[in-house]
């Protein structure tokens, strides 16, 4: 069984979460996060993969030719889209975070609350 | 919780979660070795039963519309969302504008003229995109996001002032709210005709892989387009107007 691309997802995602722990800036987190979240596009696109077979669209080349799963393909964008969003949000959230207590070092946030 | 500590109960997490991933690992098809059927279905039948050749917008537009619609309000809440966050607190005041063109260091012509070049092919492009996901790998997702970068290179070119006058808050919620609303009165449409939500209710178009082919697919790519672009440009835009406030008694 071929299994390398699924090794690479868990490897992007334990990179991204050892960043998230470890870090000491909030962009920096917010980086990371968007480096766990890639992990799930590998997934998907490596589940509806198959050897040999053709991008899913048909526009100069006949219907039957076999061609990979263009659900998981709709799935991934669905999940850039979604990221985009989460990102700016969260970014938002550390440019006010910023104003307020003038650091983006989350454990010296995690401090200031109590 | 130190940071040593705080590592140890991660890794004692992570390698829980390597287990569980292990596992799962064993029951999944091995690369390359899709089982389908769905894939391989819609494969098959997307073609005749759209016109659009493009099967993966023809699922995005078509046969998972109605999560599109949701995906689309996502990213249209979230644009509200940094809005709500990021508004002026009550100790901020804008700067001038005027004085951040005289304070800011003064951007190369390098810089300017490659964001000039750049930003009419760029918008081509980003309406070719959002124009074309019937026939090929594009859609109103890419085509709204590269749309998006010809404003930014604008803000780049320029100063804050052009990429305001050209993307005045109001307007471009408006064109934010004509994009999402475009998509879900295209669902609305099929109801009225008697139809499901979001039944492809257009005329198809006589050749598969036409521009005015595929009927509602293209029509909600276009208006998704919109909504991506304006959604972006306001969250730019949001997070640029942060570098002109200042805290009262800081200057």
């Amino acid at each position: 069984m071929h299994v390398f691309p699924f090794v690479v997802v868990a490897w992007i995602l334990a990179v991204g979460l050892y960043g998230i722990v470890t870090s000491r800036h909030l962009v920096h987190q917010i980086v990371c996060l968007i480096v766990v979240q890639s992990s799930t596009y590998v997934l998907l696109l490596g589940v509806g993969y198959r050897t040999g077979a053709v991008a899913p669209y048909f526009f100069d080349i006949p219907g039957r030719t076999p061609a990979v799963d263009p659900v998981v393909q709709a799935l991934a964008l669905t999940d850039v889209v979604v990221e985009a969003a989460v990102t700016a949000l969260l970014l938002a959230f550390a440019v006010q975070a910023h104003k307020r207590f003038g650091t983006l070092d989350p454990q010296e946030l995690v401090q200031l609350k109590g | 919780m130190t940071p040593a500590l705080r590592r140890w109960i991660f890794l004692a997490g992570a390698a829980g979660l390597v287990a569980f991933y292990l596992w799962g690992l064993v029951g999944l098809p091995g690369f390359g070795d899709y089982p389908g059927p769905y894939g391989d279905i819609i494969n098959r039948i997307a073609v005749g039963q759209t016109n659009a050749t493009g099967v993966v917008s023809a699922v995005n537009f078509e046969y998972r519309g109605i999560d599109t619609v949701g995906e689309e309000f996502i990213l249209f809440v979230a644009a509200a969302g940094v809005s709500v966050v990021l508004r002026h607190l009550r100790s901020e005041r804008e700067r001038e504008a005027l004085d951040e063109a005289r304070e800011a260091p003064p951007t190369s012509d390098a810089v300017r003229y490659v964001a000039l070049i750049l930003t009419g092919p760029i918008v081509v492009f980003g309406w070719w995109l959002a124009s074309h996901a019937q026939t090929s790998p594009s859609g109103g997702f890419q085509g709204g996001v590269v749309l998006t970068t010809a404003f930014v290179l604008i803000y780049l070119a320029g100063q804050f002032l052009a990429f305001q006058r050209i993307s005045p808050t109001d307007l471009t919620e408006a064109v934010e709210a004509v994009g999402a609303g475009g998509f879900a009165a295209v669902g609305v449409g099929a109801v009225a005709l008697g139809l499901a939500y979001l039944t492809n209710f257009l005329p198809l178009g006589s050749t598969p892989g036409g521009v005015f082919s595929s009927g509602t697919i293209a029509l909600i790519s276009f208006f998704v387009g919109i909504e991506v672009a304006a959604a972006f440009v306001l969250i730019v835009g949001e997070l640029v107007e942060q570098t002109l406030l200042v805290r009262e008694g800081t200057k």
